[in-house]
């Protein structure tokens, strides 16, 4: 009896130390799990933070800009008296050659008038052939009056009057030319007016647009048909006043196209204008292409410029994502035996990969905070990591 | 001596530990649920801390540009940066819109920042990878929470950016991530229509007579050309030098520009008091609910503990027990079982929390006041058990 009671107290005994082990089993891992916890998250966990050491590498400052494809000339062609189109003999993207007949004003009643003119010229040179008739014969009435009087045949009046009839058939005469003349200038104006009717190409290039149809009614000056010269295209680009230091003329740049985003052209830039956007706060430069693509990119393409200044010798540089702002002043946050501090720098200049050229504040070798997933105070505590993509908490 | 409550635990130990599990996941969502609404604060004061400003100026008399729109000129800086006390200011603009990247969109807030340097007012104040952006248009830093990564082409509009720099915790006050490109485009992206939009606008124009007079044919195109372009930002934000008050550079700027400027009192005010006011305030009434039904249910789990233990304790008193003993036992039980509840509830509420959608900020003290709640609750509650133990009979000992 007694043995057996031992024996189920041993075995009582032995469940007690099985049934501690599985509690401590369970409730070690929580405690553990617990603490790490409590010390992983919230204000006791470090800042994970990349470092990367300042380098001397040489960088290549660039700048960047977006513009349109525009043509150096357009020319626009119109009447410059107010009318009617009548005949255009061209459509967008003919070829057309300097002086060519590109259409043609309604003359509405010039050609009427003209008929006029004909008939008004044909008055005159009959209304001068009268003339000289009656110059001719009071010429010879006078001449012959003239002897009469020498001979004492007639009286001085008879002559007089004689004399007085041929200078007038000689003013008549003048008349009758200079009116003669004077239809025959008016011609000439109508027969110029009836030229100025064609519309005339002025330049060998292809036609961009036909603004007016046939029939339409356009004021004076308004463009009909415009003409460009493919040969003349280039680049209407804007750079930010901010990012243009070093924009000259003559720098080689790399022209992207929206529509052949992987072709890069190259071309120059041919101008930067005198006159910057003061709204946009952007500065305007021209860029030619070396060799235009076939076919020829469409007026008013977008299309992104890149311009490789001159590279700078091997400096002191950072990636731009480790500088910070802090009180105003531009800084870093340098390593320093685990331990970070701010340090004001002072930068230049800066390319288009990110890295900064660092003037003052850093020397070669030291280690900056990079990345960080926090914005970092000078009492953080921080914990170097190769990356921090991926660790998420 | 022997722990009377360690006992008992031992004894049934198995339904104490999975009780306590139980009650903990029910701590933990109590948790989480005050995680989500301290993350909704957060998200309103991030957006804040992000925007590296000390004051806000916007379209006179609006709360802008989070809470209500707001546009002022883009050249209003200018004259902004020349008033005293004024060290830095920057355009920037925010537009929450879907960014498509290939099959799928992401909702986010597009924040247009100035070029310039970083540390610039509006600029990412940090990354976690990659740069900072370098060129005047079409390069993005996207916030880790869109998903995307470095080298990404996103659609914005009708334009591509690739995506050259990463951040974390950068989030529109609704807990949307942000994705922060150039201020030309910005300004863009915000204005532009489709192009079906500006094709009828077009023609609307073109068939108006008052814009498309025969005698006038640039009319038509110079209002063309206006009605396409942008002079507006959402607000500039400034950065002050040192030694001034916020609060005086902002009343100059409000009497001198006539403008409506805000601090940064006055943004979490606007922020927080305002515009995620009555959905935190709906998160707020969900956690005290939670709260009181973890609480009751607590006090109910202490309760039939101890009465399925009645028989036990009938013959604890039978052999003559003290109550002391007998209510510490219970006593004892209960705070045991409300840190191994508060124990799994901390632990499953960290674990938990980056799984939810939005943003859950699970603050320290929090967690300290969540402990001793769940402490307090546990002694409260034991006190019904202890009552309901004291009242035993020890005659149900032998009698039952």
């Amino acid at each position: 009896m007694k043995q057996k009671l031992m024996k189920g107290l041993a075995i009582n005994k032995l469940l007690d130390h099985k049934r501690t082990a599985a509690l401590i089993a369970i409730m070690l891992p929580l405690a553990l799990l617990f603490i790490y916890v409590v010390v992983r998250s919230g204000p006791l966990a470090p800042t994970l933070v990349t470092q990367i050491q300042v380098s001397k590498v040489s960088i290549s400052p660039a700048l960047f800009g977006i513009g349109t494809v525009e043509a150096r000339y357009q020319y626009k062609v119109g009447p410059t008296i107010p009318g009617r189109v009548q005949t255009l003999k061209v459509d967008i993207g003919d070829q057309v050659t300097k002086g060519q007949l590109l259409g043609v004003m309604d003359s509405v009643d010039l050609e009427q008038r003209m008929e006029a003119q004909q008939s008004a010229l044909m008055q005159a040179k009959a209304k001068l052939q009268e003339a000289q008739t009656r110059y001719q014969f009071s010429d010879e009435q006078f001449k012959r009056y003239q002897k009469l009087l020498e001979s004492n045949s007639i009286s001085e009046e008879q002559f007089l009057v004689k004399q007085q009839d041929y200078h007038i058939a000689e003013a008549g005469l003048a008349a009758a030319r200079q009116e003669l003349l004077r239809q025959e200038a008016e011609q000439k104006a109508m027969q110029a007016q009836q030229h100025n009717l064609d519309l005339i190409s002025p330049i060998d290039g292809i036609v961009v647009k036909r603004n007016a149809e046939q029939g339409t009614t356009v004021v004076a000056g308004q463009s009909v048909i415009e003409i460009i010269n493919p040969e003349d295209i280039w680049i209407n680009v804007r750079f930010d006043q901010i990012h243009s230091t070093g924009l000259n003329p003559g720098l080689t740049a790399l022209v992207n196209l929206r529509s052949k985003s992987k072709l890069d052209l190259s071309g120059k830039i041919y101008r930067v204008e005198p006159i910057a956007d003061a709204v946009t706060e952007e500065f305007l430069a021209k860029v030619t292409i070396d060799e235009l693509p076939q076919p020829l990119p469409s007026i008013g393409e977008l299309a992104e410029v890149t311009i490789e200044l001159d590279s700078l010798p091997s400096t002191t540089v950072i990636p731009n994502a480790a500088l910070k702002r802090i009180d105003g002043e531009l800084g870093v946050w340098k390593i320093i035996d685990g331990d970070i501090e701010y340090v004001p720098v002072s930068i230049g200049a800066t390319d288009l990969d990110g890295l900064v050229e660092i003037k003052k504040g850093l020397s070669l070798g030291e280690s900056v905070v990079l990345h960080s997933e926090k914005a970092l105070t000078a009492n953080s505590r921080i914990k170097v990591v190769e990356s921090l993509v991926g660790k998420d908490k | 001596m022997i722990s009377l409550a360690g006992r008992d635990i031992m004894h049934s130990w198995g339904k104490f530990v999975f009780t306590g599990f139980g009650l903990g996941l029910l701590i933990g969502v109590t948790l989480i649920m005050a995680g989500v609404y301290r993350g909704m604060v957060d998200d309103a004061k991030v957006l804040l801390d992000n925007s590296s400003a000390d004051l806000w100026v916007v379209q006179k008399n609006t709360l802008g540009p989070y809470a209500e729109s707001s546009s002022i000129y883009d050249d209003e800086w200018r004259g902004i940066q020349s008033m005293p006390g004024v060290a830095q200011t920057a355009n920037v603009t925010y537009l929450t819109m879907q960014v498509r990247h290939g099959d799928r969109d992401v909702r986010s807030m597009i924040s247009g920042i100035a070029a310039g340097q970083p540390g610039l007012p509006g600029w990412p104040p940090y990354l976690i990878e990659g740069r900072q952006i370098t060129r005047g248009h079409y390069e993005a830093v996207a916030d880790q929470a869109t998903g995307f990564k470095i080298g990404d082409s996103l659609q914005i509009r009708r334009n591509k950016y690739t995506v050259v720099g990463l951040t974390r915790r950068m989030v529109s006050s609704n807990g949307d991530p942000m994705v922060f490109i150039p201020l030309k485009d910005a300004q863009e992206a915000q204005f532009l229509k489709d192009n079906d939009a500006i094709l009828e606008q077009r023609r609307r124009n073109q068939q108006s007579p008052e814009f498309s007079q025969p005698g006038n044919p640039g009319l038509l195109e110079a209002l063309n050309r206006s009605q396409n372009n942008n002079p507006y930002v959402n607000s500039v934000l400034v950065q002050i030098k040192k030694g001034y008050s916020a609060k005086e550079v902002a009343k100059s700027i409000e009497k001198w520009k006539r403008l409506t400027v805000y601090t940064r009192e006055d943004m979490e005010e606007i922020l927080i008091g305002k515009l995620i006011a009555t959905s935190s305030k709906q998160i707020g009434m969900f956690l005290v609910i939670l709260a009181v039904v973890s609480a009751a249910i607590v006090a109910f789990i202490i309760y039939t503990l101890t009465l399925g233990k009645i028989r036990e304790i009938a013959v604890l008193k039978l052999i003559g027990t003290r109550n002391r003993t007998i209510a510490g036992m219970i006593l004892q039980q209960a705070i045991a079982l409300g840190v191994i509840g508060f124990v799994v509830g901390k632990i499953s509420a960290t674990f938990g929390a980056p799984t939810f959608p939005k943003y859950v900020l699970l603050e320290p003290m929090d967690s300290v006041a969540g402990f001793f709640a769940v402490v307090i609750i546990c002694v409260l509650s034991s006190v019904i058990a202890i009552r309901a133990a004291l009242k035993v009979d020890p005659a149900e000992a032998v009698g039952g």
